[in-house]
C-alpha cells in the first residue's frame, strides 16, 4: 500500500477538531493580560510568550505531520510554504503568504492578512513594546528545531502597534543531522 | 477534570487494514518499541517474547544502531535517486529512502520514521501484511495521548497509561 500524499491545508483543517473561535482569542487574551500583571515588564512578557510558544511547538510539530502527512522538504523554501498553507491553516484556521526571500533563500517572511489572536484587541499606551502574537514566533521556532532546523523568528509589522499587516520574518539558521548517540565504547 | 475527553475520539484513519493473520487473534504482534532522535527509548513493550537474550539498555541500543545503519545502507544502495550521502554521515530524518520494513522467516519488523525524528518499530508475525498504515495509526495515538498530554515532558520514557490502554485495545486488532 502506497503512503498517503500529503493533505491540503483545507482538508487537514475541515478534519481536526477546532474550538469556538472566541473562546481561543479570549483565553490567549486573559494569558497575556495574566503575564502583564505577573511580570510587568514588556521584555519580560515578550519573552514569556516566546518560551511559551516554543513548549507548544515541540509538540505540535509531531501532530502537525501526523495529520497533514507531509513528507520531509525538499528546501526551506517549501518548508515555508508548507507553514504558511498547511500549518497555520490547519492550527489557526487562516493562511499566510510567503514573501521577501533573502538572496540565499534563507530567509523569509510570513504575512498574515488574518490573525485571530488579535480580535477584539487593542493595545493601550503603557504596552506598546509588546508583541501581543509572540506566541506565534516560539511556535514556529520549536516546531522547526524539532524537524533539525534552528531558525530566528520576529515580528517586522504588528497590526496592533499601527501597520497594516501581520508580518513574520523567518531566518534559517542552520540544519542539524542526527548523530548517533552513542559512543562505540560504551 | 477530564484531560481526554471521551467524545473526543479521534479517528484519523481507518481501522487496522486486513492482512493474512494466523488465526490467533491478538497474538500477532509480539513487540514494539518508540524511540526519539536522541536515541532515547520511550517506550517499550512487549506482548509475546519468549526469547530474551540481551538486558534491556543492550537491547535498545541493539536496535537502535541496527536501524541507524540500515537506513544509511539502503540510502546507499538506492538505484534510483541520484543524491546519496556518503556511508556513516548522518542523514536528517525522512532524507535518503525510507526503509519501512525487514522480515525473517521467524518475525516481520516493521519501521516507521518521523521527521521529527520519532521512530517507531513494530514487530510481529511473519504473515502480517504491510504495517504501514498501523504504524501511522500508532503514531496518531503517540499524538494525542502522549504529545498532548500536559503532565509528559518530551524526551522521556513514557508513562502514561491512557496511552498504554489504547495502544493495547488497538494492537490486538492487528491482523
Amino acid at each position: 500500500m502506497a503512503p498517503l500524499a500529503p493533505r491540503s491545508g483545507d482538508a487537514v483543517f475541515a478534519s481536526v477538531e477546532r474550538v469556538n473561535a472566541e473562546l481561543f482569542t479570549l483565553t490567549y487574551g486573559a494569558i497575556v493580560r495574566q503575564l502583564l500583571t505577573d511580570l510587568e515588564e514588556v521584555d519580560e512578557v515578550n519573552k514569556q510568550l516566546d518560551q511559551m510558544g516554543y513548549n507548544i511547538g515541540i509538540r505540535l510539530i509531531d501532530e502537525f505531520l501526523a495529520k497533514s502527512n507531509v513528507s520531509r522538504c525538499v528546501d526551506f523554501k517549501e518548508t515555508a510554504e508548507v507553514i504558511a498553507k498547511v500549518g497555520l491553516k490547519m492550527f489557526l484556521g487562516v493562511t499566510a503568504s510567503v514573501s521577501n526571500w533573502d538572496a540565499d533563500g534563507l530567509s523569509c517572511s510570513l504575512i498574515l492578512e488574518d490573525n485571530p489572536l488579535v480580535d477584539f484587541v487593542e493595545l493601550p499606551d503603557a504596552c506598546q513594546g509588546l508583541y501581543y502574537c509572540n506566541v506565534l514566533a516560539g511556535v514556529i521556532r520549536g516546531a522547526l528545531e524539532m524537524v533539525s532546523m534552528k531558525t530566528e523568528v520576529n515580528w517586522v509589522r504588528d497590526m496592533l502597534r499601527g501597520d497594516d499587516a501581520y508580518e513574520i520574518r523567518i531566518k534559517l539558521l542552520k540544519q542539524v543531522p542526527e548523530e548517533y548517540p552513542y559512543k562505540d565504547d560504551e | 477534570m477530564q484531560f481526554f475527553g471521551a467524545s473526543a475520539e479521534s479517528n484519523p484513519s481507518p481501522l487496522a487494514p486486513a492482512g493474512t493473520g494466523t488465526g490467533l487473534l491478538g497474538n500477532n504482534t509480539f513487540m514494539i518499541y518508540f524511540f526519539n532522535r536522541n536515541g532515547e527509548c520511550l517506550l517499550y513493550r512487549e506482548w509475546h517474547r519468549p526469547l530474551k537474550t540481551l538486558e534491556s539498555h543492550q537491547d535498545h541500543k541493539l536496535m537502535f544502531g541496527l536501524l541507524f545503519s540500515l537506513k544509511s545502507f539502503t540510502t546507499k544502495l538506492d538505484p534510483i535517486s541520484a543524491e546519496k550521502g556518503s556511508l556513516g554521515v548522518p542523514l536528517l530524518p525522512g532524507q535518503g529512502c525510507s526503509f519501512h520494513c525487514f522480515c525473517t522467516n521467524t518475525y516481520k519488523l516493521s519501521f516507521m520514521e518521523s521527521p521529527s525524528g520519532i521512530k517507531i518499530i513494530l514487530v510481529t508475525h511473519p504473515k502480517c501484511g504491510d504495517l504501514r498504515e498501523s504504524l501511522r495509526y500508532i503514531y496518531n495515538i503517540y499524538v494525542d495521548y502522549v504529545m498532548k498530554n500536559p503532565l509528559y515532558a518530551p524526551g522521556t520514557a513514557i508513562k502514561c497509561e491512557l496511552f498504554n490502554t489504547k495502544l493495547d485495545q488497538y494492537i490486538r486488532t492487528i491482523v
